[in-house]
């Protein structure tokens, strides 16, 4: 049994699984921030509102962590045993042309969590009451952080980094759950690159505007 | 030509091993690689050294043992050749060119550039076979096999298993060696019989030699000399998941 649910072909599907189900949820909170370029802060509070509070979102919620832990500690566990499996490192750099950022994904990954860690403090643990805020005017809350610059920095630097993500992880997760296909698979890829770069810009330009236009 | 070799040295599995630096002169641009290193070992044996070890046997790209780091590049520069075919007249005067052995936890060195790729054979022993009895030779017309698929299933079965993919890929992962495998037999009628346990058993041995997994960066694709396709992996993932 452990040889199946751990192998490393099993891990991975995982991973892509999870992965996916990540990228999903991106288009639904990055529709959401739109809100915010709004001047009447109602519908986007009670945007957020209803995601915090509807049960189904609430069932969603709870994948959405287990997905996020999942993808993150074997993506964890899967580069350490990819370290292992080259102890001694060529000393001639290698010249292989492959994939740009796939080389990158650990620390790509790694960097977005770290801006997942200060984005949880700024709103999520707000809304758990673990850190004072008001819950329910996080419109007003959004627009004064993205009057500091430094906060707009480090956004907009772990949205260039999670498009570097996404660039290579759309398709690649399709190629290890195996679908790959004559005609599809490159359909696929476009589809990967057009999200992999709107989504993220699409909350850099809602940082933006609101930042230097607001 | 005259070239700068660096080239890796080390005793033995266990020793420390270090770059040793040879000139080679009027390299004929004629010569293959495995040439010109002979002509450097036979130099060393005439100075009382130890000459390079080097891993060949067929010198014309199908046995698969020739593989060394060349300048970067699993088998050199020059896309889908073997080391033994890599031809001298792609370097140029004045060269440097630095050679190593494969580096991999599952391939240790065994002297010099030489690699031991048992592990190969392990992977190989586990599934890359057909159990089924075949009796005498029947009238291979019988089974009808899609041309594509018998295609598809010749570009897999032509990989030599030089293990320049492990080489390559930054994880040391042999998915690509091992999807040929798995793709050459689930593609036609007389593999797809044992499709489940052969990829399952091959998949289990990989891992439990030490090979690092894949993140489809595609460098061993790029290196493979005999052209083994991503797609083949794609494949050993579909078969995989397939088979539980
Ligand atoms: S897949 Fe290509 S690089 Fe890997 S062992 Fe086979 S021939 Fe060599
Ligand atoms: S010596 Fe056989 S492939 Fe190069």
């Amino acid at each position: 049994m452990n040889k199946i649910l751990f192998s490393s072909v099993s891990m991975k599907f995982v991973m892509a699984l999870a992965g996916l189900f990540l990228l999903l949820f991106l288009p639904v909170h990055l529709a959401i921030n739109l809100m915010l370029l709004k001047n009447d802060p109602e519908p986007f509070n009670s945007a957020a509102g209803f995601m915090s509070s509807f049960p189904v979102i609430k069932v969603i919620e709870v994948i959405l962590f287990a997905a996020l832990l999942i993808h993150l500690f074997y993506g964890i566990y899967l580069q350490i045993r990819n370290w292992i499996a080259r102890p001694a490192r060529y000393t001639t750099g290698t010249r292989t042309k492959v994939s740009f950022f796939s080389k990158f994904m650990i620390w790509t990954g790694l960097s977005v969590l770290t801006f997942l860690i200060l984005h949880f403090f700024n709103f999520f643990f707000i809304k758990l009451g673990l850190v004072p805020g008001n819950p329910d005017d996080f419109y007003s809350h959004a627009h004064a952080l993205f009057k500091i610059p430094a906060y707009n920095y480090i956004y907009l630097a772990c949205f260039v980094l999670l498009g570097l993500h996404l660039f290579h992880a759309f398709s690649s997760a399709f190629q290890t759950l195996g679908l790959n296909h004559r005609i599809w698979t490159p359909v696929v890829k476009v589809f990967a690159r057009v999200w992999s770069i709107g989504i993220p810009a699409g909350f850099a330009l809602i940082s933006l505007t609101l930042w230097l236009f607001r | 030509m005259n070239l700068t070799l660096k080239i890796w040295r080390q005793k033995n599995a266990k020793a420390k091993g270090n770059f040793v630096t040879y000139k080679m002169e009027n390299v004929s641009p004629a010569m293959s690689f495995l040439e010109m290193l002979d002509a450097l070992n036979e130099k060393l044996v005439r100075e009382n050294e130890d000459p390079v070890a080097f891993d060949h046997d067929c010198r014309e790209g199908i046995c698969g043992s020739c593989g060394m780091y060349i300048n970067g590049h699993p088998h050199g520069p020059v896309p889908a050749v073997t080391t033994c075919h890599l031809s001298m007249r792609y370097f140029s005067d004045g060269d440097t060119i630095r050679i190593e052995p494969w580096r991999a936890r599952a391939f240790p060195v065994i002297k010099d550039l030489i690699v031991d790729r048992s592990a190969f054979d392990r992977i190989q022993s586990e599934g890359g076979f057909i159990s089924i009895n075949t009796g005498s030779a029947p009238e291979a017309n019988l089974i009808p096999v899609r041309k594509a698929d018998a295609d598809t299933a010749f570009d897999a079965s032509i990989c030599i298993g030089c293990g320049a993919c492990v080489a390559a890929c930054k994880n040391a992962s042999a998915m690509l060696f091992v999807s040929a495998r798995v793709s050459q037999y689930a593609l036609l009628p007389q593999g797809r019989t044992e499709a489940r346990e052969r990829v399952r058993a091959m998949v289990s041995i990989m891992d439990e030699l030490g090979f690092g997994s894949c993140s489809n960066t595609g460098a061993c694709e790029a290196e493979c000399p005999k052209e083994i396709k991503l797609t083949n992996i794609a494949r050993l993932n579909r078969e995989y998941h397939k088979a539980y």
